[in-house]
């Protein structure tokens, strides 16, 4: 088999064998992969001037006290230049364990994982249960497959809006909860009942990207796999769990990062519903924007904080999960 | 007797695609089973159009409280909230700062990102595992991060509710979505291709924008279209960063029907409807080639 030689080169880094000089090498780098690096320049600018320039412009405000009192604004023709001044490390220290910082920061917190624990368990075992339904043969189930697509093919702004009017108090689902005479919970009101709607609203959007991605991975698992196991007389439940289970393992470690992902910086859902009126079921991206921008005066220091922290929790998870899946000799993916 | 006339209907359907034969091949079910996976497909699928259809029927309704009491709704259905919609709202602004924005984002990204993903998909140089590792983890920022940098820097350079400035924003996520996405799909083009332009004496450059780029235009449409619906579907940069009611995207203009004293929820319906059908359309043209994208492709390391 010819295999591009450029894909071969760069894995045997280690092994050229007498190192020649510094200078050499660079030199030698540069000659070898120069077209590598300008096609990749385009990229690495707009993610420097865009990406790297304000997040070390955030960072640099997390050590400051600025809000919307102190930062230069401009008041129709006066300009007022900034009067923040630098701080350390206090908004992190107060954020983490200042006074208040379980109501503020760690209850949160706690939301946000269980949050994203829930969410991503449920889409993952229905999307699952979906997939296998829709992988037999059946009559109809491309038609099947179009209409559980549909939650994925309406933006999320549009559907939360429609969910919106279904939970008001007397709308849609309380009506028909009052018919079958259950209790009808202020879904939109009541803290609880506010984080099961979020959950409830997040997983009805969110199930069928895992429904499609699962599907396309037991569409891929080896049919001949299936007869083997029948032959050796595995029941159903063993077929799924020694055939299907590993045959989808690599699809399910990628769409499981991705949907722990989007779940955790899930922001329109949650903000969508709510707005302003649930303090209870914020998950940490929306109290950050809501410290930022949903208040008066507007604690732009504190939001950047948690903007960090949340940066810092997906590496640190992302980094785990990342060395968990090769200790595991799977193979991830990304 | 009566369970027999219950399932007489998928009795009709499985045979239609069995082989005549006794034995029972693996994938086929019995009767019950067969029924248990249509009721649970049909329940599945009503609970997957039903926020839909109804806000459909609510968009129906002419009074603003309809929503309340749709019973009524039936009786005096109208066309009227999407006649006023297209004709005495901002909808037309709002479709022209969507589209602006969205089409914009994806043109940038796709035309910055192109050379990343065939680069990383097809050389590996000294730094390659780094930056595969900053485009995963930018893509994955929470809006939170940059959001308040954003704004500042936005403000001191006069883009706050301008259309380049929201552009701008989007393309710190699309960007290094686009060249993962890219690089899945220049994957999947054979090597040889490669091989067989150098060996007639193209560049590097040569061999991508004459070899494949015309042969990844599927994959850049996917990039592109996937950019697009990102940025038509944000919320929070776009309440915040755009102020004037007539550059508003649809998701932010949408919110603007509900202020603290007056919430016209029917016109808000027939909006998001409007909205709605051409996104979901626009969708299924390319959902197939999207999480192929999305998964598969960008699997490999």
């Amino acid at each position: 088999m010819t295999v591009a030689i450029d894909r071969a080169t760069g894995k045997r880094r280690g092994d050229r064998a007498p190192r020649p000089g510094r200078l050499q090498r660079l030199k030698h780098s540069y000659q070898k992969y120069w077209y590598a690096y300008a096609m990749i320049a385009p990229v690495v600018v707009v993610l420097g001037v865009l990406v790297l320039y304000p997040l070390v412009e955030g960072f640099y405000l997390t050590l400051t006290d600025a809000n919307s009192l102190n930062s230069a604004r401009t008041i129709g023709v006066n300009h007022i230049e900034a009067t923040y001044k630098f701080i350390g490390l206090d908004n992190y220290k107060d954020i983490l364990w200042g006074p208040t910082s379980y109501d503020r920061f760690w209850s949160h917190f706690i939301w946000t994982i269980v949050w994203t624990a829930l969410c991503v368990v449920l889409h993952y075992c229905i999307g699952l249960g979906l997939a296998l339904l829709l992988n037999q043969k059946l009559r109809g189930r491309t038609f099947y497959r179009l209409i559980l697509v549909l939650p994925w093919a309406v933006p999320t702004f549009v559907t939360v809006f429609g969910w919106r009017f279904m939970l008001a108090d007397g709308g849609i689902i309380n009506s028909m909860l009052d018919a079958v005479h259950l209790p009808s919970p202020l879904w939109l009101e009541d803290s609880f009942w506010q984080r099961f709607a979020a959950i409830m609203v997040n997983t009805w959007c969110g199930v069928p990207f895992m429904m499609v991605s699962l599907l396309g991975g037991l569409q891929s698992i080896d049919s001949t796999l299936y007869e083997a196991a029948e032959m050796d007389g595995a029941n159903a439940w063993q077929r799924f769990r020694y055939v299907t289970l590993p045959g989808l393992r690599s699809v399910s470690s990628t769409v499981v990062l991705l949907g722990v992902i989007w779940t955790f910086n899930q922001f329109a859902v949650i903000f969508l519903l709510f707005g302003d009126t649930a303090p209870d079921a914020q998950i940490l991206v929306t109290w950050a924007y809501y410290l930022g921008f949903g208040q008066q005066p507007r604690d732009f220091a504190q939001s950047a904080a948690y903007g960090m922290l949340l940066l810092a929790i997906l590496v640190v998870f992302t980094s785990f999960y990342r060395r968990w899946l090769n200790r595991n000799e799977q193979q991830l993916a990304i | 007797m009566s369970t027999t006339t219950l399932q007489t209907p998928p009795a009709d359907q499985v045979p239609a695609y069995d082989e005549p034969r006794k034995a029972r091949k693996r994938g086929d079910r019995g009767l019950a089973g067969s029924l248990a996976s249509h009721g649970l497909l049909i329940v599945a699928s009503l609970i997957a159009m039903f926020p839909i259809a109804w806000l459909f029927y609510l968009s129906l309704g002419p009074d603003k409280d309809d929503y309340l009491h749709p019973a009524g709704i039936w009786d005096k259905m109208t066309l009227d909230n999407y006649a006023f919609v297209l004709q005495h709202t901002n909808f037309f602004d709002w479709l022209k700062s969507s589209l602006i924005v969205s089409l914009g984002t994806a043109f940038i990204g796709v035309l910055v990102a192109a050379t990343t993903g065939y680069a990383v998909s097809r050389m590996r140089f000294p730094g390659y595992r780094k930056f595969m590792w900053v485009l995963l983890v930018t893509q994955m920022f929470p809006v939170a991060v940059l959001m308040v940098p954003m704004y500042q820097i936005l403000s001191n350079l006069q883009l706050i509710d301008s259309y380049l400035g929201l552009i701008l924003v989007y393309l710190t996520t699309t960007v290094p979505y686009c060249a993962w996405l890219m690089k899945g799909y220049f994957d999947t083009i054979p090597f040889e291709i490669d091989e067989a332009g150098r060996v007639d004496g193209l560049t590097p450059f040569g061999t991508f924008t004459r070899l494949i780029l015309p042969l990844a235009k599927p994959g850049l449409a996917v990039a592109a279209f996937y950019s697009f619906l990102t940025a038509f579907g944000e919320v929070a940069f776009a309440a915040t960063f755009m102020l004037s009611d007539t550059k508003y995207t649809f998701a932010v203009g949408l919110m603007s029907y509900v202020s603290e004293h007056d919430a016209q929820r029917h016109l808000m319906a027939a909006t998001a409807v409007l909205v709605a059908i051409p996104a979901s359309a626009f969708f299924y043209l390319v959902q197939k080639n999207l999480v192929t994208g999305l998964t598969a492709g960008g699997t490999k390391g």
